[in-house]
């Protein structure tokens, strides 16, 4: 091994500390990118191969009911490829051993075969036999969440008749990758379920022989799925149609891509804010290591070494110090991404994941920190060698001291000689020292980002669930009901207080954007589903006119008192045109509001509504669900607090646990940045340091002047570090907001905190270690070797 | 007896001049202060003399040597290394020079803490055209047995000598010494002169030797004193006293 290299290894002993911190931000940098890219990318791959591999279709309509002979001329539309005919049916269910209300969606499939489309991946048992009526295949999700397997019976209540059915086996579907029921922001896995039957049997219970009241369709390629939807709407119109649509506004694949959206939000944001921070550290950290090896650069000069082996030299030792980040980023960051991977199947249902390692990234990584290092690195050996050998070896000469603002101000009579040595330090490499303070300053923002993310996610939450969702249950109606029914709820044991409402599927237009939606007609004045303005204050609504959620008003590119093209998906199916005439805030979800009268008006008929929220005293709940249970028309009966405790976990698991990798990674960034920091500030005074322990001060006292000059600058450090989180913060919430969720730009005090107390923390402990290396130093031989 | 510096003395060797000067000026600012370190030196080294070079602290003489090994560039006048002008030599000529010809001992050695003894030695020989093996140059001052020490296990002579055997390993023309026993006792010192003593003779290796130590002056063939960045006088000895003799 050639001597120089030997010396590479043993500077990179000696610099181990430093190196390993150095190391740790590179990793971080390299593993936030490899995280976001990777989790982003086994996501989008899996889902493109379980929608390739089962054909998942792309048209979709629900309809009343439409004899199978209209199938042909479906087929017949121009730009289809294949059409599949089924028989749907929302039903209840009953587990044996679990009392709370199930709901279910029954699908029918050709006897005993797999469909054309959206074809079923058997994960256990097999299909229903051909003729066996009482076989069903379930979602695996719900057959997990019920420890159900091929053999194990549920019952169902399909159009009022109680069957018992027997499970064959567990499947997954393209079209139920995200499983929720239509109300439902989230997946509930034990109260609600998906099973698949032969369509004889369904049909038949049903009510629906020789029908169909949902079709499937493929297209061909370089079809318009615009001119098939509105060929396929022309033709089931009159069979109840209530609009095709695309995979756009497909359930499942609307929240899949929602999340893939969110995620590839992350996946650019996130890392490019840690790699530029982490590159901006490298940068800074390298260049300030090399700098203090100025005079063995002048030595290696000096006997014959040209500028090119120096600068090779101590780019090999950054090198390796990138390589040992890179190491570490690529390996726990492909670790943490496969761990994030397996969490998203929890929530979406694929066959399996698809988990690669793409060469792209881990290559960008890299080159992102290696650039960075090397940029520093060769800044600082291009510094050492341009100075003349004789230059580099003798001492730098001492710094231009001037007498500035310090002595001329008042504080200089209370400023002992300590303090005033902490000051003239940094003020006269003023360059330097700012560096310090914005490489302090934006790891303590990556740490405001990241608490931001995990306390913003509670409070949106909070939001949701104090001030928008104050009901205990939400009932929806099989068909719209007559009024009445209020005082009948209102008479259950139990029930404390009822809201009815009407739901009607719309679609928004507005110039060529549209949004599919239901319109909420509620009470002027709703208490257990509130509607909230802009300061979070419950809002009235108008006789007329309609409300929209800030967000969908804001993508629909529309404002209060502009007209807006409503186009009813529901009965007459007119198109109509009301104003907007308020914004609601609210974090999750988004819809559209009116009056309740106003509404029926708009539908031309009589008062009446298709859902009820509840509040009810816990105590009776049992008693409650079965006497709801048994009321005719009642289609769901879902459990607020059961929907909470789901979007928690799911936030949990997916969101914060993202924002938890993120807070680790900020924190390691931290401690390495203001150790580096006293290290080097330790390197460069050493030499004065010894001076004045010789000179008669105590330990105590020439601690404090690195002690003091390293928290003085992550003191100067905060306020630009709360200033940089904010802005991340920012940028991260506009990059999030979406139709599922909005997290609020809320930072709180506590995010704030917590951050600084971090960077406070790191801060003492690195003070801690240089003041123990400050003890061990040898003063004579710090003094007799030239600096 | 004093001599025009210009002119070759008599007494010294009929040897080639292996470093001429002429008119060689530095000026360079130290904080806010300009230093006149140089003020037009005129003066030739030859083939295989050994020069002590004496002055008081800021007489100059160390920029004059840095100049001449191409540590340093004059702001005016010329500096010529046999037929090789060094004046405005880029940096990549001064390097190649460096590696080839010169041999350096600095006051604080200057050694790389992190690399032995002998590693100390083969960071040069590794880069040089003809090199002895470094446990050769490192025998020949005497450190065969302390090949694997690192620095900070040596005392200070040791390390001066290893710095000698560094500067010596790769067989060059010149050896330019900057104090080398500034930081050593005399007992010390006079080892490390008595290594210089040795590869000036047994190699034929042209010294020049920096130092404000009026005794050292004598193992010289000549002597050349500067004073405020001019050379003094030039004084030739008649006879080399052995550096064992020396005291101070």
């Amino acid at each position: 091994m050639r001597t120089l290299n030997r010396k590479l290894l043993r500077d990179l002993a000696t610099l181990k500390g430093q190196a390993a911190a150095i190391a740790l931000v590179i990793a971080s940098g390299v593993m936030t990118l490899i995280i976001a890219v990777t989790t982003l990318d086994a996501l989008s791959l899996t889902q493109q191969r379980f929608y390739e591999d089962f054909h998942f279709a792309e048209v979709f309509a629900d309809l009343k009911r439409a004899p199978e002979s209209v199938a042909g001329r479906l087929r017949d539309i121009p730009g289809v490829n294949q059409v599949e005919t089924r028989v749907k049916a929302s039903v209840r269910l009953e587990v044996p051993g679990f009392d709370d209300p199930v709901r279910g969606l029954l699908l029918s499939i050709p006897e005993g075969r797999e469909p054309l489309l959206n074809q079923l991946y058997l994960r256990e048992g097999r299909l229903p036999e051909p003729g066996r009526a009482e076989e069903v295949v379930i979602s695996d999700a719900f057959a997990e969440a019920h420890g159900l397997r091929a053999g194990d019976h549920i019952e169902a209540i399909i159009r009022g008749r109680l069957s018992t059915l027997r499970v064959s086996g567990t499947v997954l579907s393209p079209e139920y990758v995200y499983q929720i029921a239509p109300t439902d922001l989230l997946p509930d896995y034990k109260r609600y379920g998906i099973l698949w039957m032969n369509r004889r049997a369904l049909a038949s219970a049903y009510g629906m022989e020789g029908a169909f009241n949902n079709v499937a369709v493929s297209l061909q390629s370089g079809a318009s799925e615009a001119e098939v939807i509105d060929h396929l709407d022309r033709i089931l119109a009159r069979y109840g149609g209530i609009g095709a649509h695309g995979r756009d506004d497909q359930h499942s694949h609307r929240f899949l891509h929602e999340e893939l959206k969110q995620l590839r939000a992350q996946a650019v944001i996130l890392p490019t804010i840690f790699l530029l921070v982490s590159a901006f550290l490298l940068n800074v950290v390298m260049s300030r290591i090399i700098r203090t090896q100025r005079e063995q650069v002048a030595v290696l000069k000096a006997f014959g070494y040209g500028n090119l082996d120096i600068a090779l030299h101590y780019g090999m030792l950054t090198g390796l110090i990138v390589l040992l980040g890179s190491a570490l980023g690529i390996g726990f960051g492909a670790w943490a991404a496969s761990g994030l991977a397996a969490i998203y199947t929890e929530y979406f249902r694929f066959p399996e994941m698809s988990f690669r390692l793409q060469g792209w990234v881990v290559l960008l990584a890299v080159a992102v920190a290696a650039g960075a290092a090397m940029l520093g690195t060769l800044r600082a050996v291009w510094g050492a060698v341009r100075l003349p050998p004789a230059e580099g070896m003798r001492p730098e000469p001492p710094a231009r001291f001037r007498r500035g603002w310090l002595e001329r101000s008042a504080l200089r009579h209370w400023l002992d000689q300590p303090a005033r040595i902490i000051l003239r330090n940094l003020a006269r490499h003023p360059l330097k020292s700012s560096l310090s303070v914005l490489g302090i300053a934006m790891s303590l923002g990556l740490l405001v980002m990241g608490a931001y993310q995990l306390n913003a996610v509670d409070h949106m939450i909070d939001t949701q669930y104090r001030k928008v969702m104050r009901m205990d249950l939400h009932l929806t109606f099989s068909d719209p009901t007559p009024v009445r029914v209020h005082s009948e709820l209102r008479h259950q044991p139990g029930v404390l207080a009822v809201e009815t409402y009407r739901s009607v599927p719309v679609r928004l237009l507005a110039g060529h954007r549209e949004y599919r939606t239901s319109i909420l007609g509620m009470d002027e004045q709703p208490y257990l589903r509130q509607l909230l303005d802009g300061r979070q204050r419950p809002q009235r609504l108008p006789p007329e006119g309609l409300l929209l959620t800030d967000y969908l008003a804001q993508d629909l590119g529309l404002r209060v008192g502009d007209a807006v093209r409503v186009e009813i998906q529901e009965g007459h199916r007119q198109t109509v045109t009301v104003p907007l005439v308020g914004l609601v805030d609210e974090p999750l979800g988004v819809g559209a509001y009116m009056q309740r009268p106003a509404l029926n008006r708009l539908m031309r008929e009589g008062p009446a509504v298709t859902g009820a929220w509840l509040m009810i005293d816990s105590g009776q709940e049992r008693a409650l669900f079965d006497r709801l249970w048994d009321l005719p028309g009642v289609a769901s009966i879902g459990m607020i607090s059961e929907a909470e405790r789901n979007i928690r976990e799911y936030m949990d698991d997916t969101i914060l646990m993202f924002a938890l990798v993120f807070v680790l990674l900020a924190t390691s960034i931290a401690f390495a940045v203001v150790y580096n920091n006293a290290r080097i500030a330790f390197a460069e005074r050493s030499r004065e340091l010894a001076t004045l322990q010789v000179l008669g001060y105590s330990r105590g006292e020439v601690s404090w002047i690195l002690v003091g000059e390293i928290l003085l600058l992550t003191l100067v450090a905060l306020p630009f570090g709360w200033l940089i989180g904010t802005g991340f913060a920012w940028a991260l919430n506009q990059a999030f907001s979406m139709d599922m969720f909005r997290v609020p730009l809320v930072i709180t005090p506590g995010a704030y905190g917590f951050a600084t107390a971090v960077v406070l923390t790191a801060s003492v402990a690195a003070a801690v270690l240089v003041v123990r290396r400050l003890h061990r130093l040898d003063k004579v031989a710090v003094l007799k070797a030239v600096e | 007896m004093t001599a025009d510096p210009a002119k070759r003395p008599e007494g010294s060797r009929n040897r080639d001049v292996v470093f001429e000067t002429r008119g060689l000026t530095k000026t360079y600012l130290m904080g806010d202060v300009e230093i006149h370190a140089l003020q037009g030196v005129d003066l030739k080294l030859y083939a295989g003399e050994l020069v002590v070079m004496l002055g008081a602290s800021g007489s100059g003489k160390s920029t004059l040597l840095n100049i001449m090994g191409g540590l340093d560039t004059a702001s005016s006048g010329t500096v010529r290394y046999r037929d090789q002008e060094l004046t405005n030599a880029s940096d990549k000529a001064l390097t190649l020079f460096r590696r080839d010809h010169v041999g350096f001992v600095f006051q604080f050695y200057n050694l790389i803490a992190s690399l032995t003894a002998r590693e100390n030695v083969a960071i040069v020989t590794e880069i040089s055209r003809d090199p002895m093996l470094p446990e050769e140059a490192l025998a020949l001052v005497g450190l065969k047995e302390r090949l694997d020490h690192f620095p900070a296990q040596l005392s200070g002579g040791e390390q001066q000598r290893v710095a000698i055997a560094r500067a010596i390993a790769k067989q060059p023309a010149v050896l330019l010494c900057d104090e080398p026993t500034g930081a050593l006792d005399s007992k010390t010192g006079i080892q490390v002169l008595e290594a210089l003593e040795h590869i000036n003779e047994a190699m034929d290796t042209t010294v020049a030797i920096i130092t404000h130590n009026e005794v050292i002056g004598e193992m010289a063939d000549r002597v050349i004193r500067l004073r405020d960045g001019r050379v003094e006088n030039i004084h030739v000895n008649d006879k080399r006293r052995p550096p064992g003799e020396l005291r101070w």
